[in-house]
């Protein structure tokens, strides 16, 4: 099973990109060796993507220590659900999907209209599967480049038993000793790629060779121009009065809500195509394909209080 | 604009750099300076921040609104913690621990440092070398960063005058003396204006030295680990139990220091066991050699009871296996030290439990003095004497970051309540 005999066998150069891994992996072994109860959050999106490649390269032979979970909004992409799972299967892990269909039926989320984005919501039903399972701790694929409010995040940190993250009460990190200790009913979010930048990602997906869902490529879609944005048609979002619909194409940034993920427009077929229109980007991610992100500079920081990811 | 050649290649190096300075020394607006000319500003970003400058009545972008933070600290109009940035160059992708300086100081530079290859210590070119500036650099050199730059900031209003420069390094260089910086460098700068930082400017003429990004993109940072003495951690035990691989036992770890080869010999401590190593491996490679800091998996010739918490050497000087040490010790919480409170202590990947013994004193980080105190409270730096529940594999600090660095956390809250580096006596 180990195949290339040899491959570094000089103290050869050590890139960013092998120090960021090499980064990763021993995070992914504190919260293996630390936590009682972990599980790491799995999206079919490309940061999740790149966790579980790391995850291979952290536990390989063995099985992943923890199990993998995507919370489902309902609002995916197909295709990004079925590369879930077939990626989970290919690997032989176990996944859970908790979804928040299910979440509404109870009660628990109340939607004010049935096509809104499901963003906001997600928390109610990650909180609710992290119970369930009893789930000490949470390995995801969030960077410090995405955000401003995620620029101060620790990598292994902390929520209460309310799933709240209090900027101004973190455990000071050091070194690389973190701190994963908690008392039970809260819990800890781990961000093995915190150091990670969108380009680092997609050099490491070009360099690993990895698997992504196809809609991350440049395709042809029905879009909707709308307060600048490329809307991507479908039974969530449909012209309104005025608005007509473009043929066009387009690549997805990030893969999240249906209803306000914009791809943007690209010709990007292949991963060096995409690393080359990346850094010559002008917006980030987020700005440019989240559109409920953007309506409030601080409104992941208002999110991440209330216990999303 | 950004350029294609703002792609770093695959072969791109990584620093990491921490800047301190005290207030209005310019560190934000550096930082600034930095992003904006290296084109790592994202147009939304820049139009959030050119709203927001036009808002506050200001004719040109103000840069050190780049880096401001969290909602509530914008409200206060203060950064409270250590954040992270990122950009990169050609040759090489940077992070950045930003700290902003006012009372938590001390805690968060030392926090933002313990990462960093290199750390800048702007000053004032008006002011000159203030306590401030001192402090700064004394707690880069405690924390261990190997690589200092004095960057003399707001040249523009010193007329660029080569002889204040001058006079600040002279009087700076004295005191940096016996702080143990691998390598020191003073650059003249003018943030706002940009010159020596991206671009040499057309008003330093007399400066030979490259322009601060250049010195980043530049400076070798790759002696800087201890390449002599190997120390593994044990990180987790990696045991298939699959019927093909039903005696795999493989330990997984990163390699604090030193190298590694196959059919070295390798003795496992504390337990003093000895065998040799059989493979490195990592996913689907397999390697001959593996050297810090490269996360692997290793197996022996040998079955030996070897886990979590273990350590696995070979060569050079060998570390000390003890219950009793010395440190200096950073004190990060707002609860004080508390003698009847209990600590643990995280050191590699060992937890154990542990007593603060004896404060020997306090350091004055103003003034460099050391006085007798019996209480620690938040930012406090102090050299004292721990004891531990079962013995740790330590080294010095100073010879090893790795396996000289803890942390302190208190058992019943489970906040990280203090840092410390390991000093071994001589005897
Ligand atoms: N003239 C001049 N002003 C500067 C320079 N660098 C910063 N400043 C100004 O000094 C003030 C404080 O700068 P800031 O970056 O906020 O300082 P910080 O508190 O260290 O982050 C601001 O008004 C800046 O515009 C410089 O090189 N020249």
């Amino acid at each position: 099973m180990f195949l290339n005999q040899n491959k570094m066998n000089q103290q050869s150069y050590f890139t960013h990109l092998d120090a960021l891994e090499n980064e990763a992996i021993h995070i992914m072994r504190e919260v293996a060796a630390e936590c009682a109860n972990p599980v790491l959050l799995f999206s079919g999106g490309k940061d999740s993507v790149v966790l579980l490649r790391l995850a291979e390269k952290a536990f390989r032979p063995s099985h992943f220590p923890f199990p993998l979970m995507h919370i489902d909004t309902g609002h995916n992409f197909p295709e990004v659900i079925e590369f879930r799972d077939y990626r989970a299967k290919q690997l032989g892990e176990r996944l859970i999907v908790r979804s928040m269909e299910d979440s509404i039926q109870r009660g628990r989320v109340i939607l004010r209209s049935k096509n809104q984005s499901r963003n906001p919501f997600q928390a109610v039903t990650l909180l609710d599967a992290i119970s369930e399972f009893g789930f000490d701790a949470c390995i995801g694929g969030a960077r410090r480049d995405e955000e401003k409010a995620r620029a101060k995040e620790r990598i292994f940190s902390f929520r209460d038993e309310f799933g709240q993250w209090d900027p101004k009460n973190q455990r000071p990190e050091l070194w690389s000793l973190y701190n994963a200790r908690t008392h039970p009913g809260e819990n800890i979010r781990v961000f093995p790629i915190s150091n990670w930048t969108e380009l680092d990602i997609w050099q490491y997906i070009g360099r690993e060779q990895l698997e992504i869902p196809s809609i991350y490529y440049a395709h042809e879609r029905d879009v909707i121009v709308r307060n600048s944005s490329l809307l991507p048609v479908s039974y969530l979002v449909q012209p309104e009065a005025g608005e007509s619909v473009q043929h066009m194409m387009v690549r997805f940034r990030t893969v999240g809500d249906m209803s306000c993920t914009c791809p943007v427009a690209s010709q990007a077929r292949g991963v060096e195509e995409i690393i080359v229109e990346t850094a010559l980007t002008r917006i980030t991610e987020r700005g440019a394909t989240r559109m409920d992100d953007r309506t409030s500079e601080a409104s992941m920081e208002l999110r991440k209080r209330e216990g999303y990811f | 604009m950004a350029a294609v050649e703002n792609i770093e290649p695959d072969h791109a190096e990584l620093l990491r750099f921490i800047s301190a300075g005290s207030v209005d020394d310019g560190k934000s607006t550096l930082i600034g300076r930095l992003l904006h000319d290296s084109k790592s500003i994202f147009e939304d970003q820049l139009s959030a921040v050119t709203r927001t400058s036009n808002k506050r009545g200001m004719e040109k972008i103000d840069l050190s609104l780049f880096t401001d933070g969290l909602q509530a600290e914008r409200e206060q109009g203060i950064t409270i913690d250590v954040a992270y940035r990122y950009f990169n160059t050609p040759k090489r992708k940077f992070i950045i621990a930003d700290t902003p300086g006012h009372e938590q100081y001390t805690r968060n530079m030392v926090t933002g440092a313990s990462t960093a290859n290199l750390a800048i210590v702007l000053i004032d070119a008006r002011k000159g070398v203030l306590t401030q500036s001192r402090r700064h650099a004394y707690l880069a050199s405690l924390v261990g960063i190997p690589h200092l730059v004095v960057a003399i900031n707001k040249m523009d209003l010193v007329g660029y005058s080569q002889e204040i420069f001058k006079q600040i390094c002279a009087e700076f260089a004295v005191f940096l003396q016996g702080l143990g910086f691998r390598s020191i460098e003073y650059i003249p700068i003018s943030a706002l204006l940009g010159d020596m930082v991206v671009e040499r400017g057309d008003n330093l003429d007399w400066y030979s030295g490259k322009p601060l990004l250049d010195y980043l993109e530049s400076i070798n940072i790759e002696h800087d680990i201890n390449v002599l003495d190997f120390r593994f951690p044990v990180q987790w035990v990696c045991r298939p139990q699959t019927e093909e691989m039903h005696d795999f036992r493989g330990y997984t770890g990163r390699i604090e220091s030193g190298t590694i080869r196959v059919g070295d010999a390798v003795t496992v401590l504390p337990s003093g066991l000895t065998s040799r190593i059989k493979e490195i491996l990592l996913y689907n490679d397999s390697f001959e050699t593996a050297f810090a800091p490269q996360s692997v998996i290793l197996t022996i010739e040998d079955h030996l009871d070897i886990s979590r918490g273990d350590m696995l050497i070979n060569g050079g000087e060998p570390p000390q296996i003890t219950r009793e040490f010395d440190a200096m010790l950073c004190w990060l919480s707002e609860q004080a030290f508390d003698p009847n409170r209990k600590y643990i202590i995280k050191h590699t990947t060992r937890i154990v439990k542990g007593l603060i013994t004896r404060i020997d004193y306090r350091v004055d980080i103003n003034t460099m003095h050391q006085e007798p105190v019996n209480i620690l409270t938040m930012n406090d730096i102090a050299r004292i004497g721990m004891k531990v529940q079962q013995p740790l594999v330590i080294d010095a600090y100073a010879k090893n970051r790795g396996t000289g660095c803890f942390i302190l956390i208190d058992e019943v809250s489970n906040n990280t309540v203090a840092a410390g580096m390991i000093c071994i006596r001589e005897s």
